[in-house]
């Protein structure tokens, strides 16, 4: 009842970026969808440049709390302080259709010379030569590398990623996850990856979150080097624990 | 030349240019990658489009000159050609020069169609980017385009006289109305998930009007612009029906009272001509501004 009277939402979207500052801090939010509590007094903290998977059933609420940090949802009650820029790549790229692509990755960017910028993000997602294609002629995940490329230009302090790799094939999977890897490693931006892959949050994430019942039901950190192997016996722990979490065993649906 | 068929349709007589008029040899013309077969294919394209009008003028001419109908009801094209070619050369009492007429109309459909564009599109976004606006002009917009066009005529020229200004007002409101119901829509049918986009980019309202909103209207805003120029010709023949000194319109009148059949021909055809020099131009900007999309399907 408490969170429900204290409706106004804290977005502090500060230029305060000194490093000792968490990146954001999610205390008591709550969302409403009708009848139902998909948000339900959560709390979360991201520090600085941490990798942190959100795992979850599908109509958990990832997408929801992404969205809340993203500042895209004014509905939410609670508090959300984000410090500093963020960014958001989106399970679909969202690559506006009548821009070329290096457009795009200009497009909102307030830089003093935005085409080296574009230029040089393109170049670091190996899109180069394909600055001046139109994005319908981009396959799927030349598409999403363009998202992640127009997400970084920003320089964001907290990088949203929802499902981006949802839609692709495995092969492409895997590019990505290692191009996502090295972007992270040069920009060190606190990402939030929301995922129903278990196998990507493992070999991506410093922390692994479980959203069910809405809140944090569970929470684990990885420490295991990357290019993390996926027969690493305590991965292999790790995965079944978070199955388990997730509802699922290795007989069936619990 | 005048050797048999068979000859002529050999492989080897392909390039031999007047028969890439025919569709059977423009199918075995040279592979569509090499820049000259290319044009040839796009040339043989256009005079294809041709080829029903210039079989409608055929029939036009035979049905007059074997005196299936009388040349008072339906002049022979030779008479409306010579009829043309006479009001180009001289300035006649009854009907002016046609040249003069046409110049008179086109500034009538220009400044009518300016005034008419401007209003829809400043309307549509408008009502497409706020409820208030919504409210607020739709109810309007869609009262106007139950009326009835030409049933204003009476009532504007007892409000505006007999002028100019009933005439362009006229057309204006019969351009503003399809262009901004399809500029509305066009707007409304933005993907939202790109207005959200902007939101996360922290575009300005500027922006996000300039390089999402807008541009992603633009298909339909171009059918609707298409929809209104047609519109626009068909105002202006009724409009200057009634009162008028100069233009096509007038000819037509004109031509009614001093029943001279021909001259009536004479300005439909060039209502016709200037209709699809109009569309063309539309559609030629079409090409240019919507090439992202054009890309897509040339897949």
């Amino acid at each position: 009842m408490a969170s429900q009277l204290r409706s106004a939402v804290t977005m502090r979207r500060g230029e305060d970026e000194s490093a000792a500052l968490p990146v954001a801090q999610v205390r008591g939010m709550s969302r409403v969808f009708g009848e139902r509590r998909v948000i339900d007094g959560l709390d979360i903290d991201i520090a600085p440049g941490e990798f942190i998977a959100l795992i979850g059933r599908s109509g958990s609420g990832k997408s929801t709390l992404l969205r809340a940090l993203a500042g895209l949802d004014r509905e939410v009650t609670g508090e959300v302080i984000v410090n500093g820029t963020t960014a958001v790549a989106f399970q679909e790229p969202r690559l506006v259709p009548w821009k070329r692509v290096a457009a795009n990755i200009r497009l909102g960017l307030r830089a003093p010379d935005p085409q080296a910028v574009s230029s040089a993000a393109l170049a670091e997602v190996g899109l180069a030569d394909r600055a001046n294609a139109w994005p319908l002629t981009l396959s799927g995940g030349e598409a999403q590398r363009a998202s992640l490329a127009r997400a970084l230009v920003h320089e964001p302090r907290l990088l949203l990623l929802d499902e981006p790799f949802s839609a692709l094939d495995a092969l492409t999977t895997i590019t990505m996850h290692q191009l996502v890897l090295r972007l992270w490693r040069l920009h060190r931006p606190a990402v939030l990856l929301v995922t129903h892959d278990v196998d990507e949050a493992l070999s991506l994430a410093d922390r692994v979150l479980v959203l069910s019942g809405g809140r944090i039901g569970y929470s684990c950190r990885i420490d295991a080097p990357r290019p993390r192997d996926r027969d690493n016996p305590d991965l292999i722990t790790l995965r079944a624990d978070l199955l388990a979490e997730l509802g699922v065993t290795m007989e069936g649906i619990k | 030349m005048s050797g048999p068929r068979t000859v002529a349709l050999a492989p080897d007589q392909t390039a031999d240019p007047p028969r890439t008029a025919s569709p059977a040899v423009a199918a075995v013309a040279p592979p569509a990658g090499t820049g000259a077969g290319r044009t040839r294919l796009l040339r043989s394209k256009a005079l294809r489009r041709l080829i029903s009008p210039v079989i409608l003028l055929a029939l036009w001419q035979f049905v007059s000159s074997a005196h299936l109908i009388p040349a008072s009801k339906l002049p022979p094209p030779t008479e409306v050609w010579s009829t043309t070619m006479s009001l180009i050369t001289s300035t006649s009492p009854a009907y002016g020069s046609l040249q003069g007429n046409m110049l008179v109309s086109l500034e009538r459909v220009a400044v009518g169609f300016a005034c008419g564009a401007t209003v829809a599109i400043i309307l549509a976004v408008l009502a497409g980017l706020s409820r208030l606006g919504e409210n607020a002009v739709d109810p309007l917009m869609q009262m106007l385009r139950t009326l009835p066009l030409f049933g204003l005529i009476p009532v504007f020229i007892v409000w505006f006289g007999i002028g100019e200004l009933p005439k362009i007002l006229l057309i204006a409101l019969g351009t503003a109305i399809p262009l901004y119901l399809n500029t509305f829509s066009g707007i409304r049918n933005v993907d939202a998930k790109l207005a959200e986009l902007g939101r996360v980019l922290h575009l300005s309202r500027r922006e996000l009007l300039g390089q999402i909103v807008l541009p992603g209207a633009l298909p339909q805003v171009l059918v609707g612009l298409r929809q209104s120029l047609g519109v626009a010709w068909l105002a202006l023949v009724v409009a200057e029906q009634f009162n008028a000194s100069a233009g096509l319109g007038f000819m037509i009148s004109q031509g009614t009272q001093f029943d001279r059949n021909d001259v009536i021909f004479v300005a439909l055809l060039v209502y016709c001509v200037l209709g699809l020099l109009t569309d063309a131009l539309v559609r030629l900007f079409e090409r240019r501004a919507l090439s992202w999309r054009r890309s897509f399907v040339a897949q």
